[in-house]
């Protein structure tokens, strides 16, 4: 930690010290800053009011309960995808394995077309699943659908390094002293794993609550039914209601503070977990 | 695919479980991966050529088509090089100096990434749009930012931020700065060190993190749209013109552009790919 504590002898600080803070200056603190700024020259009811308004509240309860459903598909899922990644050989794997990061890469107005486009009543998915009784293209089910989709590598690429820096021998003790290859997993891997599983969920859950792109195809956007939050700001904005966006906006922020907040303290504790485990 | 050779050498682990167990695991993933991934990947394609050829490139020479790629390269020749030197900047600061105020910098460094991309562009509405803080200036001087190019650049710029300082930072940390300390020591100059000696150490980490930064410039859509205005031919990037052809009911338009914006992802997860495995085979 105290590798660099030595004498400045390398060039480079007054200058990049300089520039690092004044781009995030202006790019970042001081248009963030606005938004607060915007958000005082309301009085507390009209704040209350907007945020507060039922329309308001349905758009919360859509987009944290289809997050949290997506970051919990996700966690099953992503657990599942980096355990046969880590542990098996099959045909393709490689391509499977650079194939998890494609939500990463695709851009997100793409995937929501594509969803949509395939979950709409006369879609390849949609098709059987009207037969079946099952509307996900405009109902809250495809809100899901397009968040589990961008917050599926998440899980994936936070369980898979800790899942392959597990010791074979631990668990072949295990065996030896007669586990059971699911207490093996139960009592020996999942305990070990769980912070990154932790991790990767919140982080997806993160991504989640923010989302737009993907989102706004596939929910049909009726108001009190299928629309997000970051919608209901760009419904403001486009009625040139500067004030309320930003009341709604704040309350997002905060929430995502949170979780950013809760991301941070869960890598430190993996990390703690890494430094802890003998090599 | 060289990465699959190392992991040959793993011992099998006693959690594997009995064959049938494995293969219905092994079944249940690729099938989740198959319906989430590889269907929606394949569908594009299908979707943008489901006219045939003719069709497809018809659309693909539609001036707006061509005016929508400028723009959305545009925006990515602005943004990538200026969040890059200010990605080496912040890497070299944070890896190489102890200073008050270092972890704060660490920490919002992050933070583009915790917003989300529609607060990305209601931000600089309120900077710069008409009831803006500055937008009775701006008017004034016939000036235009919000629903104009410099608004959606500045979108692109915020939303792309932390990719090259975090994907650099972490490599210029592990690998310390003996060499620099020895080139300076031998009278080469700062600038000549960071360009012959730094930057050829880290090169993986900021090929790695251009990579990132272009994908999501060019990919970009809830704070794009936000500012754009959505003028046609004029504000409309990649995304948000597939997204107007989209909602005019032209299928084939709409896939042609999410194809060229397809194409560019899987040419991402290849240099992907490979810079993982150059990162890893010294």
């Amino acid at each position: 930690m105290a590798q660099r504590a030595r004498r400045r002898i390398l060039p480079g600080f007054g200058l990049s010290l300089g520039l690092s803070w004044l781009y995030l200056g202006l790019l970042v603190l001081l248009p963030l800053s606005g938004l607060f700024l915007k958000t005082v020259t309301l009085t507390w009811e009209q704040f209350w009011e907007t945020v507060a308004s039922p329309r308001a509240l349905a758009a919360y309860q859509l987009t944290f309960g289809a997050s949290l459903v997506a970051a919990l598909a996700n966690a099953v899922f992503g657990l599942l995808v980096a355990w046969v990644l880590v542990r098996y050989r099959f045909p393709g794997k490689s391509l499977v394995d650079a194939l998890v990061d494609l939500p990463f890469a695709l851009p997100t107005a793409v995937a929501g077309l594509t969803l949509t486009s395939l979950y709409a009543r006369n879609g390849w998915f949609g098709r059987y699943l009207e037969a079946a009784g099952v509307q996900v293209a405009f109902s809250s089910l495809g809100v899901v659908v397009a968040l589990t989709f961008i917050g599926l590598p998440f899980v994936v690429r936070t369980v898979q390094p800790v899942l392959e820096d597990i010791d074979a021998d631990v668990e072949e003790a295990a065996a030896t002293l007669g586990a059971t290859p699911w207490q093996t997993f139960t009592k020996v891997i999942f305990p070990s794993i769980l912070p990154a599983l932790l991790s990767g969920f919140t982080l997806a859950l993160a991504r989640a609550i923010g989302e737009y792109g993907s989102v706004v195809f596939i929910s049909g956007n009726m108001p009190m039914r299928t629309e997000i939050v970051p919608l209901l700001i760009v419904t403001k904005l486009e009625q040139y209601d500067y004030a309320g966006a930003t009341a709604i906006a704040v309350v997002m922020l905060a929430a995502s503070f949170a979780l950013l907040l809760a991301i941070n303290l869960l890598q430190r504790w993996t990390q703690r977990r890494f430094e802890v485990r003998p090599g | 695919m060289h990465v699959s050779s190392l992991q040959l050498q793993r011992r099998t682990h006693a959690a594997a479980g009995p064959a049938p167990f494995r293969w219905l695991l092994i079944g249940t993933a690729l099938l989740f991966l198959g319906l989430f991934l590889f269907i929606p990947l394949v569908a594009v394609f299908t979707f943008a050529f489901e006219k045939g050829a003719g069709a497809y490139l018809a659309s693909l020479a539609e001036p707006e088509t061509w005016s929508a790629i400028r723009l959305t390269l545009t925006a990515a020749l602005i943004a990538v090089p200026l969040n890059l030197a200010f990605g080496l900047a912040a890497a070299w600061l944070i890896a190489r100096f102890r200073f008050p105020g270092r972890d704060l910098l660490i920490t919002l460094i992050d933070l583009p990434f915790s917003v989300s991309p529609v607060i990305a562009g209601l931000i600089f509405v309120l900077l710069f749009g008409r009831q803006g803080w500055l937008g009775p200036w701006l008017a004034e001087h016939d000036l235009h930012i919000i629903f104009a190019v410099p608004g959606i650049v500045l979108a692109t710029l915020f939303v792309t931020f932390p990719f090259v300082a975090r994907e650099v930072l972490p490599v210029m940390q592990a690998q310390g700065s003996d060499e620099e300390e020895a080139a300076l020591t031998l009278g080469a100059s700062g600038w000549y060190t960071f360009l012959r000696v730094t930057l050829p150490k880290v090169k993986w980490g900021v090929i790695y993190g251009v990579i990132l930064c272009n994908a999501r410039a060019m990919g970009e859509f809830g704070a794009v749209s936000v500012v754009s205005g959505h003028v046609r031919g004029v504000t409309t990037t990649l995304p948000l013109h597939a997204e107007i052809l989209y909602n005019e009911y032209d299928f084939v338009g709409a896939f042609t552009a999410a194809s060229l914006l397809t194409v560019l992802a899987l040419i991402t997860l290849v240099v992907k790919k490979y810079v993982e495995w150059r990162a890893h085979t010294p």
